[in-house]
């Protein structure tokens, strides 16, 4: 056996669309992995990372062909082997861990006998061992009491709870190496900073290879010893974790990094002009139209894996000694840019006192005057200035997106008011006049689903043109669409096209078009980048603030990735289950005293920084509804004081002179301050 | 490795097609889909031309040449009242299709905008109107049909208006299903925010949408209705006779079976091979509109 346990050579995928022409996946990929090494593979979506993952278990998706090279798993050529053979090694030496846990799981068998079969199958255990064995798994994957989860189906246990059994499934053998597909994307920071550790320390224990597939580069930070970068089917730089941060030597190591938002600098990172192509479509570098140190031989000869002298690393780029002559660390701090813009002092949406609920009560709920549970969302009093962004944050079931969805009158409020201006918007949508409609506009997280697949590009932004200038003539229509694709940077000609023949960033722009098409005062963004990589992601907060420059537009920014959120917002409200918990200026919300639960979730954020460990105060044991009386954060609160908390409501507490930092908290600010400064 | 990377050539991105070139694109490539859009072709062309160039006069009696054989002067033989079973056959379907074709189109108008406005208010309404079709469902269709026929004669308008209504509630549960898929999308909850109606919302967001979940089940639906029509002319509630028609054609020559089974066969022949073509036809769309039957929902 080689010093490798995972040999991939030369390997080149592709498979033969409709009209019959190649489309390469990846080309000449060339990737070893040792016993016992933690390998990072990263990329934007579509550069084949999954593809790669699935070709070292042997495995193509159905169309695809290896078209040259070879993948080599403990001396075993993968692509050689039959079925039989090949069922030897998987589960049993390689083992998978998918992104979607819910998925994995079969939804009618309980979670045990789900892990008893795959050790029956994997590790030749039966009966009695394989049931203690079983029990001892997911005592491994630290899901509490083992005995009673193990009697659950999957559907009973949380988004992280699922991805602890799907891991224990995949451990069942003890395999040589696992391969995870962006297992904790989907999960909440919190969880997510839980099951990585959870994976590091069992990689540590068993001395398990591990290739963890990810987009985000936080993550691959903290649990990889090296990393392999891929752009376009290729790989593209390959050296060890702090190597990659620091000194990035290919020119889309350092535009990939620099666009992402960082809780440590101000303002908007850089984003990266243009697509990756199609692999194999270049004659040069894949990377030669949107790099800027490109020279003459990058377009026409497609550059060598090159080894740089010192620590292993290797870059396929013909210029990396000019890249590296340009110190990162000094580039990074001048790349963030601060959009300026005024913001008024009159408000543009007051919230006071808001109270939604999801739930009816019944005819026998009434007639035996049951106490209704407590509502979703509830106490909610803040007020929006003109020309501000305001960041609603808070993990999922925090009540965000249904505050959200209130002010735009797609659910009723129960209590309390909004107000906008000198209207009331506390109506539902069909009850409001259509100028307010056109004052307030929503976008919405995902571009696929929220532009309708059968309209072109014109014909959605036509609707809401149509419904709020109706003087407007068809000329003027068409004209104002123009303006409005060239105001997101898309060019005319998209006019014609239909959904599906745009990138993700392409129909986020469209998305927000139509919204900006209502000459809106307000916008509310749900979550509008976190479906789009990196680089787009930027480019998109980007054209946000630029918008809001122009005409001085109200955001409400909803966003779970606190990174962005520092990038965009200059005000920030904390949600955790539907009860303010914090609402400050973006310095005052990222920096001491914080409310427990904000220092938890900045505790457990992820930085593009291997140097960087999280810090988990909280556990991630989710809460399925608020608590009916206290402190709504009193269950997972690392300070909770069991009479006060759990039987008051905690009050607001002003730790400046003036009441624009609030934290709601029965410990006094300088006990928080003293142990916050302390830790940090 | 250069080799594969210049035989790959950009995808022709400049170059878009409409959503209904592609999906004939996509039928074209079906050999079923083609073999049934043949029959179906085949068969109206038979039903709209056969009157001039059948080689007898359908009602044509002849007391001398009942319940022969084929032969050259007749092609299927004849039948008990000495009737050219060939002639028959190839007018037989007129009525039928005619009013099979009217009656699917009324029930793919009504119940597609009944289920389709339904999916969209879903709430009080929406229940008690789904049980009354439930419970609509729960009566036999052939009971239904026959009561309303009898009642109302068998003229054409009627029979059209009554299997139009009766296989319209098929279509409100299956384009009430399709728009619930639809009605929590994020793009209707755009229109809904924007402030559209809900006239707008149905005709913009909606139809489009369901569109092609309705076409498909119409097609389906009036295969299902054909077999319907000529079970209704076999029990003797369609056409009049002495028109020709292929149930009643059926039901009064099964005696003769035996002696002359082409007076059966002929008939039986020509609803099967539109049946068939229908269906084919039916899957075939389907699939080149990227349905999958089995869920009643885009894929």
């Amino acid at each position: 056996m080689s010093d490798c346990l995972v040999d991939v050579r030369e390997l080149t995928i592709g498979y033969y669309n409709q009209k019959g022409t190649l489309v390469l996946v990846l080309q000449g990929v060339n990737l070893e992995v040792k016993p016992g090494e933690t390998l990072g593979l990263v990329g934007e979506s579509g550069c084949g990372k999954s593809t790669l993952g699935q070709a070292m278990m042997g495995y193509l998706r159905s169309g695809s062909q290896v078209l040259g090279g070879s993948v080599k798993f403990a001396d075993h050529d993968m692509f050689a082997l039959n079925n039989r053979q090949l069922e030897t090694i998987r589960g049993r030496q390689i083992a998978l861990i998918p992104q979607n846990a819910g998925d994995a799981l079969t939804p009618t068998l309980r979670v045990g006998n789900q892990i008893i079969e795959a050790i029956e199958l994997n590790a030749d255990l039966s009966g009695a061992a394989a049931k203690n064995r079983m029990l001892e798994l997911l005592a491994q994957v630290h899901l509490p009491h083992p005995d009673v989860m193990a009697n659950r189906y999957p559907h009973e246990l949380s988004g992280g709870q699922q991805q602890r059994a799907v891991i224990a499934m995949a451990l069942a053998a003890e395999p040589y190496m696992l391969i995870l597909d962006e297992p904790t994307t989907g999960l909440d920071v919190t969880t997510q900073a839980h099951i990585l550790n959870l994976l590091r320390d069992i990689v540590a224990d068993l001395g398990t290879a591990m290739m963890y597939i990810s987009h985000d580069l936080g993550v691959i930070a903290r649990v990889s010893d090296r990393i392999a970068l891929m752009y376009a089917g290729e790989i593209v730089e390959d050296t060890n974790v702090a190597e990659m941060f620091k000194s990035p030597a290919h020119p889309y190591a350092r535009g990939l990094l620099e666009s992402i938002p960082r809780l440590n600098l101000a303002g908007i990172p850089n984003s990266m002009p243009g697509q990756p192509p199609i692999p194999g479509t270049l004659p040069g570098c894949s990377f030669a139209p949107r790099c800027s140190f490109i020279s003459e031989i990058c377009r026409s000869k497609s550059p060598p894996f090159t080894s740089i002298p010192g620590p292993p690393h290797r870059v396929r780029c013909d210029n990396w000694e000019k890249v590296l002559a340009i110190d990162f660390s000094q580039e990074l701090q001048q790349v963030f840019r601060t959009i300026e813009h005024t913001t008024e002092d009159e408000p543009a949406i007051e919230l006071s006192g808001l109270e939604i609920t999801y739930h009816r009560s019944g005819f026998m709920e009434r007639i035996r005057s049951i106490p209704e549970p407590p509502a979703t969302v509830s106490d909610i009093t803040l007020s929006v200035k003109r020309g501000e962004t305001l960041a609603l944050v808070g993990e999922s079931g925090s009540g965000k997106t249904t505050i959200v969805r209130t002010i735009s009158g797609l659910l009723p409020a129960k209590r309390g008011s909004i107000q906008f201006e000198d209207c009331d918007l506390t109506v539902e949508v069909d009850q409001r006049p259509m100028e307010l409609c056109r004052h307030v506009q929503l976008i919405f997280q995902n571009p696929d689903a929220s532009l309708n697949p059968r309209h072109t590009v014109a014909e959605i932004l036509d609707q809401p043109l149509k419904l709020y200038f109706p003087d407007m003539t068809h000329d003027e229509r068409r004209a104002r669409q123009i303006e409005l694709l060239e105001r997101v940077r898309l060019e005319g000609r998209y006019r014609l096209r239909y959904p599906g023949q745009m990138s993700g960033g392409e129909k986020q722009r469209v998305a927000i078009a139509r919204a900006f098409a209502a000459d809106p005062e307000v916008v509310l963004c749900d979550e509008v980048t976190s479906a789009l990589d990196v680089s787009v992601q930027a480019a998109v907060l980007d054209l946000l603030a630029d918008l809001q420059r122009e005409r001085n537009t109200t955001y409400i920014f909803i966003a779970h990735d606190l990174a962005v959120v520092r990038a965009i917002a200059d005000r920030v409200a904390v949600l955790y289950q539907g009860r303010l918990c914090e609402v400050g200026t973006v310095d005052e919300i990222y920096s001491p005293p914080y409310h427990p639960y904000t220092e938890t979730l900045l505790g457990a954020v992820l930085v593009p920084d291997p140097d960087h460990e999280p810090k988990l105060l909280a556990s991630d044991t989710p809460e399925l509804a608020p608590p009916a009386k206290g402190c709504a954060f009193q269950r997972r609160c690392p300070y909770c004081m069991p009479d006060l908390c759990v039987e008051e409501i905690p009050p607001w507490q002003f730790p400046e002179s003036d009441d624009g930092h609030k934290i709601r908290c029965h410990i006094p600010i300088n006990e928080l301050l003293v142990d916050q400064k302390a830790a940090f | 490795m250069t080799l594969v990377a210049q035989s790959v050539e950009q995808p022709p991105r400049t170059k878009r097609r409409s959503p209904l070139a592609e999906t004939w694109d996509n039928l074209r490539k079906s050999w079923a889909g083609m073999v049934g859009l043949t029959l179906i072709v085949l068969h109206i062309l038979i039903a709209t031309t056969s009157p001039v160039w059948i080689p007898r006069d359908p009602l044509e009696m002849n007391a001398k040449i009942r319940t022969q054989a084929p032969s050259a002067e007749h092609l299927m033989g004849t039948d008990k009242l000495g009737r050219d079973v060939f002639s028959r056959s190839m007018v037989g379907g007129r009525v039928t299709m005619v009013v099979t074709l009217i009656a699917i189109s009324i029930a793919v108008v009504w119940g597609g905008l009944l289920g389709i406005v339904l999916g969209l208010v879903n709430g009080r309404a929406d229940e008690l109107i789904m049980r009354f079709v439930d419970a609509l469902l729960s009566i036999p269709w052939l009971l239904i049909i026959l009561l309303i026929v009898s009642v109302l004669g068998t003229k054409m308008w009627v029979q059209a208006l009554t299997f139009g209504f009766t296989y319209g509630i098929l279509t409100v549960r299956v384009a009430r299903a399709a728009t619930l898929d639809f009605v929590t999308s994020e793009f209707v909850l755009a229109a809904r925010a924007r402030g559209e109606r809900k006239r707008t919302i149905v005709i913009k967001e909606l139809i489009p949408n369901v569109r092609d979940v309705l076409l498909v089940d119409g097609a389906m639906n009036w295969s299902w209705m054909l077999l319907g029509f000529t079970s209704l002319s076999f029990l003797g509630f369609g056409v009049t006779p002495p028109t020709p028609d292929w149930g009643f054609m059926i039901a009064k020559n099964r005696e003769i079976l035996g002696v002359q089974p082409w007076a059966v066969f002929g008939p039986v022949v020509m609803l099967g091979t539109l049946i068939i073509g229908i269906n084919l036809f039916a899957d075939a769309f389907a699939k080149a509109l990227g349905l999958d039957r089995s869920q009643g929902a885009p894929v």
